[in-house]
């Protein structure tokens, strides 16, 4: 039962870490290495926490996330493709500005007034049958419906980028955009999309958390997970099962770490919550060697 | 990652005495990228008046308020001053490792790193003899801060992982490594509260301007930055820094040692960032807390990136940052507008600068044309 409970909150732990990993895979494939996904995380959170808060409604909540989330990619999008302005310096202003304006219209909206309290969060929904099955059922089949949607988009996300044109496209633009721009291909559109459609899940990942893991909105709540979701892409080889399995793996870290906080060891539980970042530092080392990376990773086009 | 792309330029030979044009255009130049931050910084508080009407506040209040709190009373200006110090002590530290091309978002976690070094000299070898004290509590900070920094600076050089994500997990452990140490084996004596004895008295920075809090590490950063410059710019490891920042594999050809300098570079940046640490408990709080930075280190990003990463203009940032701080602290307490707003208004105005900074560089193509 143990075991069945540390695996099951794996899952659940994985799931807003994947979702970022896959969108900043499709970026950093086309070329574009966003380093603000915990601002846009950060901005999807709160979002998401409001909307629901004051509509009630988790499906207008997700979507909203993902709207903020993106009008904030675009920011990203217009500084880092079309100004050609340098991507770490856009994403390390993006992840303050996320900071800010998520912790302002937290003070204002909700710690200034008085309101402090829970939203609604999304319900586990065991799957009829699926559930069923012993062991494999409770892990896999009785979550909420963001973990079976990462199980719907791992699959789908890794078909587009492998499989048809428009991911051909994609990874060509990261290699050698002016290739791409010679066929007459849209070299900005596909990054400005690429862009976007990191932000999208960046910001679903973000609003994962007060609304799937926890049911309140907390000042920097991300705690580094947009950095983990950046590190889990180099790692797995920016392959999109990759960093479905790698998300697994963070998502064991923050489970055992939970566990283990329960438990009561005679560990100090800042230890305990170091343990995500010390993997991370223990993934970038294991991942070193990484030849597969984008050629144009982090350099601008320059048209003409 | 590839190397950032707006490095600073390798050293240009001075142009022709006679060319009294070029001249002219540079130091109109000098004037407008010296205008630049402070007009980033303007677009960015507007941008912040923005966000603070459509939450219902006023914002010409809210600024009037932050201008009283920056410079209403001597003790205003002191606590502007207080703020700006370790800020300029991070944004040096920012400032040191973009010189040579790396990316230290970790000023925080050495910051921590410095004050634990400084506060453990501070309280257990008290005995000590005065300024022997003092000085080795300052060493320990730099030490601290620049051990944290070698870390990333050592993967970079072993296995070229990204310094962005390994400084940010390093100050995550470094809070850890705080807040463990304040609860458990540093906890003080009496065991009240999460948070260290004081340190002894003969380790503490002296006040200057009494009765304010202000001491002698404001005049201490300004000496670091100082100092800092004439290292980069003058001496021959700075040239060697600068030309590894600039263009690592040119470096490499000429047959600079870049791993060596890349490693001294991390140890002399995080040692600037321990040392803001350490003055900042020798100076102003005497002992270590949980949560002793309220994000100096992230703010000395901002401090280094609008004056385009060069350590003396971090003074005038850091200042201007410091004020900001200070400013919105005030506003927060009297017209109860959170002072988180001062995040945004750096992420704004480092936005700003990228985009004023593209219009500069297009001006001056258009010039050379």
């Amino acid at each position: 039962m143990e075991l069945i409970a540390l695996l099951s909150a794996t899952v659940r732990m994985a799931t807003p870490l994947i979702f970022v990993a896959i969108g900043e895979t499709y970026s950093e494939r086309a070329g574009v290495m966003n380093i603000g996904l915990e601002g846009l995380m950060l901005i999807g959170a709160i979002t998401a926490y409001t909307a629901v808060f004051f509509t009630g409604s988790l499906f207008f909540g997700l979507i909203a996330a993902m709207l903020a989330a993106m009008l904030f990619g675009f920011g990203f999008a217009y500084l880092a493709v079309t100004i050609k302005a340098n991507q770490i310096v856009t994403g390390a202003a993006l992840n303050m500005i996320g900071l800010g304006v998520s912790g302002f219209i937290y003070r204002v909206v909700f710690a200034n007034t008085g309101i402090v309290s829970a939203v609604k969060t999304l319900p586990a929904i065991p799957l009829p049958f699926l559930s069923e099955i012993p062991f494999a059922g409770p892990i896999l089949f009785n979550q909420n419906a963001l973990v079976y949607f990462v199980f719907i988009l791992t699959p789908i996300t890794a078909f587009v980028l492998n499989k048809t044109s428009l991911g051909l496209s994609i990874r060509a633009v990261g290699e050698h955009p002016r290739a791409v721009d010679s066929v007459g291909l849209p070299v900005f559109r596909l990054r400005y999309g690429c862009i976007l459609f990191a932000a999208a899940l960046a910001g679903l990942g973000g609003a994962y958390l007060p609304i799937a893991h926890a049911n309140q909105f907390v000042e920097g709540l991300t705690a580094g997970r947009g950095f983990i979701a950046l590190t889990m892409v180099p790692f797995a080889g920016w392959t999109i099962p990759g960093v479905f399995l790698g998300g697994l793996l963070f998502g064991a870290a923050y489970a055992l770490q939970l566990r283990l906080q329960v438990a009561q060891l005679a560990i100090a539980y800042q230890f305990l919550q170091t343990l995500p970042y010390l993997l991370t530092l223990a993934v970038l080392i294991l991942s070193r060697n990484r030849t597969e990376q984008p050629k144009a990773l982090c350099v601008p086009y320059e048209a003409g | 990652m590839s190397e950032p792309s707006t490095t600073p330029a390798m050293p240009k030979p001075p142009a022709s005495r006679l060319d009294l044009r070029s001249r002219s255009g540079q130091l109109w130049g000098a004037v407008r990228r010296s205008l630049m931050p402070l007009l980033a910084v303007a677009a960015a508080l507007l941008v912040g008046a923005i966000l603070l009407l459509i939450f219902g506040y006023d914002p010409i209040q809210a600024y009037a308020t932050m201008w009283h709190g920056i410079f209403g009373s001597q003790r205003n200006i002191s606590e502007v001053l207080l703020k700006a110090t370790p800020v300029v002590f991070t944004g040096v530290a920012v400032a040191i490792a973009y010189s040579c091309g790396i990316w230290n978002i970790g000023a925080e976690g050495q910051f921590y790193l410095g004050a634990i070094g400084a506060t453990y000299v501070g309280v257990y070898w008290g005995d000590l003899p005065g300024f022997a004290l003092l000085l080795l509590v300052m060493f320990a900070g730099f030490i601290g801060g620049g051990l944290w920094a070698v870390i990333p600076g050592l993967l970079k050089t072993w296995i070229n992982a990204n310094e962005v994500v390994v400084t940010i997990m390093l100050n995550y452990i470094a809070l850890g490594i705080s807040s463990y140490l304040v609860t458990g084996p540093m906890k003080e004596a009496s065991g009240y509260f999460p948070q260290t004895d004081m340190i002894a008295d003969a380790a503490r920075l002296p006040r200057i301007w009494l009765p304010t809090r202000l001491h002698v590490g404001v005049i201490l950063a300004v000496i670091l930055a100082i100092l800092v410059t004439i290292l980069l710019y003058r001496t021959p490891l700075g040239f060697e820094i600068r030309t590894i920042g600039s263009n690592r594999n040119a470096a490499r050809f000429a047959g600079m040692p870049v791993k060596r300098t890349i490693i001294i570079a991390m140890l002399l940046s995080g040692g600037s960032a321990g040392l803001g640490g350490a003055v900042e408990i020798a100076g102003l709080t005497g002992r270590l807390f949980a949560h002793i930075s309220p994000g100096y280190g992230f703010d000395g990003i901002a401090v280094s990136l609008i004056v385009n990463n060069n350590p003396l203009g971090t003074i005038f940032s850091g200042l201007l940052f410091g004020g900001l701080r200070a400013g919105s602290e005030i506003m927060q307490i009297s017209a109860g507008i959170p002072s988180v707003l001062i995040q945004i208004i750096q992420g704004m105005t480092i936005a700003f600068v990228i985009a004023f900074g593209v219009y500069n560089i297009l001006q001056t193509q258009q010039q050379k044309i």
